[in-house]
């Protein structure tokens, strides 16, 4: 049981709130894709509510974030428009990006959403680089980098890691472990299969984190990011966590069995968090159909508001390829 | 007198000493001075937080200079080679190149990425590529090549400049050559190519280090009674096409000389651009003269045969003009 | 009552096939309850239903193939009513790609002093045909094109004699301006020729008979066929050696033009033939109907003076070939036969041929080859 102490009923509405506008903008996403309104990959954080939601509020305005392919919940936890994010992934000119980027593009410059990315690990050196400004403008700002268990296979993982921890940067390494990496168990991909072990191997402090528990979560982001900002150089987190949902929405989950699935379902963020705070006295019936219907609404409108949007004229097609126009000959 | 690498040189201690945003990294560039000396003493003067050596991570550091970009500096990184560049081809093409795009016009990555390229030393086959090409391939990029001095001394401040991604390409063996700098001369522009030999007779379109040989073409032809032009493309993204038709027009012979192979080079993009754009005023079918079909060989011989060369330069537009 | 869709689970998706229902007519289901499994290219994928309701009726079955987007199942929505997809989409047509800006027509920035816009294949056939660009009409506008020279000069035959005029004036123009020609001449014993013509056309009806202009075209051919220096074109600053040897003959017409149509492989064809085509070809170049090709592929030409002119003939070369053979009367004139003087019938050969080509040496020994090829008439 996740524990209640100090919990506010303001607090614990907010954070529940946070995670119910992502469950539901999420499930939202499947009915729109199977309608056809939505196309290309969606990848969906179902199950993961708990690891963005923990960690944004652990994080200021000023930081910086990368994110992944499977990005909406953090956008969501972190401030983007929802009616932006839903426009974008109607392809539409009023979408975050016009359209342009799509699901696994998101990008908000307003509040340092640095995407969105469909490389694995294509976005660790892009944060290694935003802390190096960080650190060379002499601020206390901290990157948050989201990424997959998948991506430690990668160069660019090591290459960052190495980097982050000899110049001393201001990252904080998320690694969100889902246990697949599309239809790969981290087991067939990996020798070490202690993923804090890896950081150490790089003189990174690093701490395993239940990402079931946004409580959990909170504390230990909390806690790396202060010792960032203080000048410790990077820290890494892994997040024990799992996705309810196939990889994408075209995938038949031959990989996994689906008791294994209920299983981690039981043991869900939302469900969790829900129990404990009922069991605490902070939550009843009419306090969840209150939140429920909050985010419905929030929901519908920016359905609405994706429907009713419209598409950038394909005259503008090469706009946005070079910052000066006269550029792109 | 100077060199191209002293011009190199200069243009990154102005870089670095006029906007403290500026700041230099990549293998080797601090302590040892530069894998072609053209650091050295930078960081003596500027420090370790300006001039930082990178370890072997290509992705990590041209990434992070994009993420530093991004984050409102002004990085020039070095990759010491064309060859290695291919280790941090997905930052360039998949990030540095589309950010701007993806993000609907939100962000914009000020990175500057120069590269040695090219061969003629007998490093052989891994490193003596030219792949320019590839780079002026990709929407999001700028991509220029300095042949002379005062280009190699004024395009990085040029570069710096633009708030987009830009690739400087220097020839490797250029950075020995000697020359004056035109005191006259304190910017460049980035986009337009340079006639550096006015001629009537055939046009020959060229870039970077094959610049010297198709000047020296030229010499030769004129002692054959054949007066050639010779354009610098300078900027091979985008391509000053209007320079490049302009002579074709004049001359209606061209013959455009790329050390990248021939297949799928950057001369077959130009040739294809005087084709679509000037296919009346030819008098003869535009030619390339390009490396061979051959990964760079070793040995010397062989390697100047499978190299652009002055004599191929030179019975091309022969064959062009009809003699 | 609403329709359950087969759902669209990727792009590449176009149908699925059902496996198994997990809901019978009858059932309430909730929003996100998995209602049946189909089978895709990825493997067996299960479906649910977006909306509160009781299912009424099952439209597919098991093992049926369904389309994206096709019902699967009829519902009767319940409960708080669903926030309203939206609008169904309304029909718009696929996004056109902008317009590539078209590749230069002729009718694009031209310089002040424009030269005949003509493509290189035009350029190159008008060259060999000795016409002027300048005469020919682009028919589509813009640019001349092969077509457009094709047309021209298979139209040149029924030019008028003014025309013709021009036009042989012009060619003969521009072979002297461009062509260095130097000249050869030599004197052919016919004896033997005329003497076995005689013989040829005693002992043959009349359709079948000879003239010795056609032992002249074959003696020439064969004897070019070990000189291709002399059989070709100049063509854009370089000989192109041609493959056959298609022997141009000169043809006087009727209003006083000249015309020189090929006789195509002339070496390679038996005198009876060669015969039979020469005077058709005279007949179609007098009547108008000449080909292009045969207007335009002799690699080489023989000029002949003809019965009762004089004893020599000096011809120009007709671009872009490289040489023309001249021939002048057939004449009796002294002849030392060894030591003694005689009356022989003779005829006076003029080599004219390109000096960027060939030399007097080589030349030479083409026009003694020719001779010796009509001394033996029997073998050509």
């Amino acid at each position: 049981m996740i524990s209640m102490t100090g919990m506010t009923r303001e607090r614990a509405h907010e954070l529940l709130l946070a995670m119910l506008r992502i469950r539901r903008f999420e499930e939202k996403c499947v009915e729109l894709y199977s309608a056809g309104r939505i196309r290309g990959f969606l990848h969906l954080y179902i199950g993961q509510e708990a690891v963005a939601v923990g960690v944004m509020r652990a994080l200021r305005a000023e930081d910086a974030i990368v994110a992944t392919y499977r990005e909406h919940g953090h956008a969501l936890a972190r401030g983007m428009r929802m009616e932006a994010l839903l426009a974008e992934m109607y392809g539409k000119r009023e979408g975050c990006c016009r359209g342009r980027g799509g699901s696994m593009h998101v990008f908000d410059a307003r509040t340092r959403f640095y995407g969105g990315n469909a490389i694995v690990a294509g976005g660790l050196p892009l944060a290694v680089g935003l802390a190096l400004a960080s650190k060379l403008k002499r601020n206390s700002d901290v990157t948050a980098c989201f990424f997959g268990e998948g991506a430690v296979a990668e160069g660019e993982f090591h290459e960052s890691l190495n980097l982050a921890a000899l110049w001393r940067l201001p990252v904080l390494f998320l690694c969100e472990n889902n246990l697949y990496a599309m239809g790969t168990a981290l087991a067939r991909s990996e020798s070490q299969l202690d993923l804090v072990r890896k950081a150490a191997s790089y003189d990174i402090p690093a701490a395993k984190v239940d990402g079931m528990d946004v409580l959990a979560v909170e504390t230990a982001a909390h806690a790396a990011v202060e010792a960032i900002r203080a000048g410790g150089g990077p820290r890494f987190l892994e997040l024990a966590t799992y996705r309810f949902r196939a990889h994408s929405m075209f995938d038949a989950e031959l990989y996994r069995d689906k008791a294994e699935v209920e299983q981690w379902k039981k043991r869900g963020p939302i469900v969790t968090f829900v129990a404990a705070l009922r069991a605490a006295g902070l939550l009843d019936d009419a306090d969840l159909a209150r939140l429920e219907a909050a985010v419905e609404r929030e929901l519908a409108a920016a359905v609405e508001f994706a429907e009713a949007a419209t598409f950038e004229d394909v005259a503008d097609l090469t706009r946005d390829v070079y910052t000066r126009e006269a550029a792109a000959r | 007198m100077t060199t191209y690498r002293d011009a190199v040189r200069e243009a990154l201690r102005d870089a670095l000493a006029g906007d403290e945003r500026v700041f230099l990294l990549g293998e080797d560039v601090g302590r040892y001075g530069g894998c072609y000396a053209v650091s050295k003493g930078l960081l003596q003067t500027f420090g370790e937080e300006r001039v930082r050596d990178t370890p072997l991570s290509e992705s990590a550091f041209v990434g992070a200079a994009i993420g530093a970009a991004l984050g409102g500096l002004k990085p020039v990184v070095e990759v010491m080679t064309v060859n290695f560049s291919l280790l941090c081809l997905d930052q360039i093409v998949n990030t540095a190149a589309t950010l701007r795009h993806m993000s609907g016009g939100q962000f914009s990555v000020p990175v500057v990425i120069r590269m040695a390229t090219g061969a003629g030393r007998q490093l052989a086959a891994q490193h003596s590529h030219s792949l320019e090409n590839w780079y002026a391939h990709v929407p999001g990029l700028r991509v220029v090549a300095p042949a002379t001095l005062d280009d190699a001394r004024w395009m990085l401040a040029a570069a710096l400049a633009d708030p987009d991604p830009v690739l400087i390409f220097e020839h490797v063996q250029l950075y020995n050559v000697e020359g004056q700098l035109d005191p006259a001369i304190t910017a460049v522009d980035l986009d337009r190519a340079a006639v550096r030999r006015t001629g009537t007779h055939v046009s020959l379109i060229t870039y970077g280090g094959s610049l010297s040989k198709a000047l020296a073409a030229a010499e030769q032809l004129a002692g054959d009674g054949i007066d050639a032009e010779v354009v610098d493309l300078r900027s091979l993204r985008p391509l000053d096409a209007g320079t490049v038709l302009e002579s074709v027009r004049k001359t209606r012979r061209v013959v455009v000389v790329d050390e990248g192979w021939r297949s799928g080079s950057l001369a077959a993009e130009i040739v294809a651009r005087i084709a679509e754009s000037a296919f009346y005023d030819l008098d003869a079918p535009p030619a390339r003269v390009c490396s061979a079909e051959v990964p760079i060989p070793y040995a010397k011989h062989l390697e100047e045969a499978a190299l652009p060369q002055v004599p191929a330069i030179v019975a091309a537009a022969r064959r062009a003009v009809g003699g | 009552m609403a329709d359950f869709l087969m759902p669209s689970l990727g792009a590449d998706m176009e149908s699925g096939t059902l496996t198994e229902w997990h809901v019978e007519p009858g059932d309430v289901v909730k929003r996100g309850d998995v209602v049946a499994s189909i089978e895709t290219s990825k493997g067996i994928i299960d479906i649910e239903i977006f909306a509160d309701g009781i299912i009424e009726t099952l439209l597919a079955g098991p093992g049926t193939e369904v389309p994206v987007g096709r019902p699967l199942a009829r519902y009767r929505p319940t409960g708080t009513p669903e926030p309203a997809p939206g609008v169904p989409p309304s029909p718009h047509a696929p996004p056109t790609l902008p317009s590539v800006p078209p590749p230069q027509t002729p009718s694009a920035t031209r310089p002040a002093t424009a030269r005949r816009l003509a493509s290189p294949a035009a350029r190159k056939r008008a060259a060999e045909l000795g016409l002027d660009l300048d005469k020919v009409e682009a028919r589509a506008g813009g640019a001349v094109t092969l077509a457009d020279v094709e047309q021209a000069a298979a139209a040149r035959p029924a030019a008028g004699p003014t025309d013709m005029r021009g036009t042989i004036g012009q060619a003969m123009s521009r072979s002297k301006r461009e062509i260095p020609h130097y000249y050869l001449g030599t004197t052919i014993d016919m004896r033997s020729a005329s003497r076995w013509l005689e013989q040829h056309n005693t002992a043959h009806p009349v359709t079948e008979r000879l003239i010795y202009g056609v032992l002249l075209i074959k003696a020439v051919a064969r004897a070019v066929t070990r000189f291709p220096e002399l059989n070709g074109w100049w063509r854009e600053g370089r000989f192109d050696a041609a493959h056959a040897v298609n022997v141009g003959t000169a043809i006087r017409l009727r209003d006083g033009g000249l015309i020189a149509p090929a006789l195509l492989a002339a070496d390679r064809r038996p005198l009876a033939e060669l015969m039979h085509a020469y005077q058709e070809l005279v007949q179609r170049a007098r009547t108008g109907g000449l080909r292009a090709t045969e207007l335009a592929s002799a690699t080489i030409t023989i000029s002949s003076i003809g019965e009762g002119g004089v004893d020599t003939l000096y011809p120009i070369i007709h671009p872009p070939q490289v040489a023309i053979v001249g021939f002048g009367a057939l004449v009796t004139r002294p002849w030392c036969s060894g030591e003694s003087l005689v009356a022989a019938r003779v005829i006076n050969a003029t080599l004219a041929a390109d000096h960027r080509v060939s030399d007097g040496h080589r030349g030479s020994a083409f026009l003694v080859a020719v001779a010796d090829h009509l001394q033996r008439p029997e073998d050509l």
